[in-house]
This record gives C-alpha cells, structure tokens and sequence, in this order.
C-alpha cells in the first residue's frame, strides 16, 4: 500500500470552504409530506492537499454536499467556495477545477469501447487527443485494465466498470476530485486497487485535494487526513481519525458473540455502559452485543445477565476505540 | 486544463459527436429501423398514387418524405429526450459539471446524428427510387445543399432547444416524442405538398422547420414541383435561415434556464445519483 504523509498542508486558499451551507428539498406537493432539510448550516474548510472523508449513514446529506460542491445543486441558503471560486456564481471556475466519480456509476456509452469512452469525457475537457490517449494507456496499465482497452464498457464487470469510471474521474487532472462512495459494492481486491491508486496519486500530487464519502470506516480511517462525521445534515465532528478515536480513548468497546439470547433492552441502562449496539447474525444464530464502556465495573454484571437468560456466550473480546466507535457515540447508531 | 475556450469546445463538440458517427456501424440492427421500415410507409402511399394513377412526382414527393421521415425521428428520440436517457444512466451530471457550454454537447449530439442519419436517409431515397422508378431533376446543386444545410441546422436546433425543455422531465419526455411523431407526419406534409392542408395550416406548421425543408426540397428534386409549392424557394430558404437562428438562439436561453431551474429544484440528477 502507498503511504504518504497525511495532512500535507500548503499555506494557501483553502480547496473547499463552506459557510452555514444549507438545503432544503421541498416536496413537489404540499401533500407528499414535508421539507427535507438535507443539509443545515453545514460550515468545512478543506486544505489544498488533503484527503478528506465525510462519512455518515443513508440520508445523512454527504450526496447532498458533493453535489452543492460539484455544482450540480444550488444551496438554499449558505456559501460554497472551491479554490475560491463561489459554486453558485462562478460555477464555470469552479468546473475548471474539479471531477467526481460515484459509486456503481454507469455513466458513457455501452457501444463504446472503454479507450474510447475515456477518450469522450477527456474532449469535454478540452485534452489534446494524444495527451489524452497516452494517459489512457498509463492508467490502464495502474488499474490492471490494459487488457480490456479494446472491450465493449458493455462487457465489463462491476469492478472493472468502476476502474475505468475512476479512471474518467483522474484523467482529467483535476485540482479538486469528489469521490462519493469509490468502492460502493466492489471486493475487496478492486477496492484495494482504488483505494491505493487514490493514495499514490496525492503522493506524487501533492497539491490536488480529495474530498471522499464513504460508507466504510476501515476506509476512511485507512485514508483520509480528517473526516466529518455527518448525520441530519450537520456535521457533528471533524477532525483527524486518531484525534476522533482519542475522544473516546477513555472508553474501552466489549464485544461478544452470544446464542440463545432473548432481551436486549436490559443492557442499555448498565451502570458505565456508555452506548450498546447489537446485530442479529441470523445465518449463524449469533447475535453480537457492542458496549462502549465508561469504565469496566459493570462488565461483570452484562455477564452476568447474558448468562441469566440462559445464553452462552461464544465470544468475548475487549478492543480498543476504532472510528466505529466515535461513530456510534456522535450518532447514536452504527452504519450497518 | 489545455487551450483556449473555443478549442475546448470544439474537443467536446467532436467528442460528443463520435458515439452517434461511431454507433451507427456498431448497431447495424439500426440500419434496418431507420432505412428499411421507412420504405414500408413509403410503399403505402405509393402504392395509393399509383392504384389513383396520379401524378408520378406525388410518387417521387413520397419517397423524398419517407426519407425525411429519419430526421424528424431522430431529432425526437435522440436530441429531444436524449438527456432524459442521460439522466438515466448518469451521464448528464457529467456534462453539467465538465468546463465547456453545454450548447456544445447539444451540437455534437445535433452534428453526429445528422451525419449518421444523413446516410439513412440517402439509403432510403435512393432505393425508394430506385423500387418506384422515381426521377430527380436538381436545377441547383448549390441551392439544392443551401436548403438541405438550413433545413438540418433550424431542424436539429429546435432539436436542441427540445432537449433543453425537456432535460427535467422523466417519462414525460418519451410520450411527449410520441406525440409528436405522426401528428407532424400530417402537419408537415411528408407524403404530399403541404399546400393543401391551406394557408393557415401550412403557415402555423411552417415552425417546424422541416415543413419548409421538404417543400423547398420537392421544388429542387422535381419538375413541376412549384405549382404544389407553399411558399417560392428563396422565400422559404429565408425563413429556414431566420428559424436556424431563432432556434439556437432559443436551445442557448433555454438551456441556461433549465440548468439553473435542475439546479435549484435538484433534478439534475437522479435521486439515487
């Protein structure tokens, strides 16, 4: 895996700043219910050079922001600035400067084979032919698609699909990239090879800035310099992963695999339970009990009653704080 | 980012233009769609003029129609509600986001189609011909391209403008075209002069630029065409002239109002996208 210096800060305007951004969707009808509001005075300021996460549930507003700063949708109130430029009045400038990419985009022409599909959103930039060709042919070879240069976009797979729409997203050489969940349903192996690509082109770009959302802790914990975490539209932290983890450091998280169990409602009001989450494995049988404690006194008392209900206990396991946890705390429930 | 703004556009213009050139001959399943279920059309009027033995130009006025047919349906299906298909499948965010006009995209879409069904539309009028033993009689080589070249730039700009009007709609968009198709059939005069559907009819219909285009076309292709003509060659090539400019003058207002109503109203974009 690539690895390069996390937050390398430049002294300049900042890539993104945001300022009590705000939208609100109103419904076509008065009938078909009431405003959204997607998000609400949302203020980020993102540096040149970062890799930033906005992670958050479904519905949280991360598509919503992406899409103000993309200048695909106009804020309801608040301000939006991309290296500077306002995204609802110079929004040309702002074009000139970014790309995005989403997750499971089906985006280009099925007709087309992927070096000419490329080739297309290339000319929308205005990239010489040969310039663009021979990046085509460089990133392919990155992605391990070379192979697949000549081949219907129609006949690829879900993973290859997906290399080749991030490969339409760097292509261009944008200043700033919104990537909205990157490795939405890919494997793991096709995620890697995302995943690291993203890394070594901030390595060798250190100036470009990357804007992430992304449903997957290990990936935002993996990559990014900071990450907001968003939920009803606010963000409620933004800071470093390590610094986010610290907030909980002095929580500890008991995990425990257990059968048979019949009440779960019992756990929440433990004496230093600080949240409790579970998930039912029903293939298995299991249900998973997740504690973040305060302190470890009352551990002994959720054996206790795990066992008084007759269930045993298959696994147990103390871990220290991961990004799921800070999750859990700052939303009050986890993304699965 | 490279080049000015003109060239970037110009890239665009071309790249947008290469799946419509490049598609016709990787989808030849098209070919018979768009050549030979025309001929079907055209070989029912035929077949009517001859049964009524009519003039033979009613029968050359036929088959010039039944390929004109192909331009008036593609600019319905594929200009049109072209980006309602692109809202569908993703890739109107992309063009809304890239850093060029989005007349661009319209122009490489207007100019790819015109391409590939300019050859569809020969292909049909050269074998209309050649099954109902058509003669043409071009006066005017010059005038003859004059009249088509207006005729393709007010058509596709209207096209264009359609596809401005229609970039928020959803389903609309496809029974809208439906709605469209025969009735201009009829309006437009593809299978007989326009002329005698009267003043009135042939002036409101007039809008649609193919009308004029196909009655200045009859006046070029056939003798003895004036006396069904509507409107002098020269007359009509003016207002064809005039509606190319109306048009994209109209696509280019259009479509900065509806980007920026897509933008406020956030339908860009599908939901989910």
């Amino acid at each position: 895996m690539p690895t390069r210096k996390k937050s390398a800060r430049m002294d300049k305007k900042p890539a993104v700043r945001t300022e009590a951004l705000t939208r609100v969707f109103e419904p076509k009808k008065k009938k078909e219910g009431k405003s959204i509001r997607a998000l609400d005075s949302v203020d980020l300021q993102i540096e040149q050079g970062e890799l930033f996460g906005i992670l958050g549930p479904n519905g949280a507003g991360k598509t919503t922001l992406l899409k103000i700063l993309s200048t695909l949708l106009l804020p309801t109130s608040g301000k939006a600035y991309i290296a500077g430029f306002d995204v609802e009045n110079q929004f040309n400038d702002v074009r000139q400067k970014i790309n995005m990419v989403s997750g499971g985009e089906v985006s280009g022409y099925g007709l087309l084979t992927v070096k000419e599909n490329l080739w297309m959103f290339s000319q929308f930039y205005g990239i010489k032919s040969k310039v663009a060709l021979q990046r085509i042919d460089d990133m392919l070879k990155d992605f391990g698609l070379s192979d697949k240069k000549d081949a219907k976009v129609r006949t690829l797979s879900t993973g290859q699909r997906q290399k080749m729409n991030i490969i339409r997203g760097f292509i261009t050489d944008p200043d700033i990239i919104f990537l909205d969940e990157p490795t939405l349903g890919l494997d793991v192996n096709a995620s890697r090879i995302i995943r690291d690509f993203i890394l070594q082109w901030l390595k060798d770009h250190p100036t470009k800035t990357v804007v992430l959302t992304t449903h997957y802790m290990v990936e935002a914990d993996e990559l990014c310099d900071r990450i907001a975490i968003i939920d009803n539209g606010k963000i409620l932290a933004c800071d470093t992963p390590e610094r986010l983890k610290k907030r909980v450091q002095m929580n500890t998280t008991l995990s425990m695999d257990v059968t048979l169990l019949k009440d779960t409602t019992v756990f929440r009001t433990f004496e230093g339970v600080e949240s409790f989450t579970f998930t039912e494995d029903g293939e298995k049988g299991l249900t998973k009990l997740r504690f973040v404690m305060r302190d470890e006194s009352g551990v002994s008392d959720i054996i206790s009653a795990v066992l008084g209900q007759g269930s045993r206990i298959e696994s147990l396991q103390k871990t220290e704080p991961t990004l799921e946890d800070v999750f859990i705390k700052m939303v009050g429930k986890g993304l699965e | 980012m490279s080049d000015g703004w003109v060239i970037r556009n110009l890239r665009a213009v071309k790249g947008r233009a290469y799946p419509r050139i490049i598609g016709a001959k990787r989808e030849p399943s098209w070919l018979f769609f768009e050549i030979v279920l025309p001929l079907f059309t055209v070989a029912a009027y035929a077949y009517v003029y001859q049964f009524m033995d009519a003039r033979a130009e009613l029968i050359g006025y036929v088959v010039l129609g039944g390929a004109m047919t192909a331009f008036w349906l593609n600019v319905l299906w594929a200009m049109a509600a072209q980006f309602y298909w692109e809202k569908e499948i993703g890739n109107l965010q992309l063009y809304m986001i890239a850093p060029i006009s989005r007349m661009s995209i319209l122009a490489g879409m207007a100019l790819g189609g015109m391409f590939s069904t300019t050859v569809n539309a020969a292909s049909t009028l050269v074998i209309g011909a050649l099954i109902f033993n058509v003669a043409f009689h071009i006066s005017s080589p010059f005038m003859l391209v004059a009249i088509f070249l207006a005729t393709m730039v007010a058509l596709y700009g209207m096209g264009m403008m359609f596809a401005s009007l229609y970039m928020l709609f959803g389903r609309e968009a496809h029974h809208l075209s439906n709605l469209m198709t025969d009735p201009v059939y009829l309006a437009s005069g593809f299978f007989f002069p326009v002329k005698y559907l009267g003043a009135w009819v042939a002036a409101g219909a007039s809008f649609i630029p193919i009308t004029l285009g196909l009655d200045a076309l009859r006046q070029m292709f056939f003798t003895g065409a004036a006396e069904d003509a509507f409107l002098s060659l020269e007359a009509e090539l003016l207002i064809l002239l005039g509606l190319c400019v109306v048009f994209l003058i109209l696509a280019h207002y259009s479509l900065r109002y509806m980007e920026y109503l897509g933008k406020a109203t956030g339908r860009l974009t599908l939901r989910w996208q």
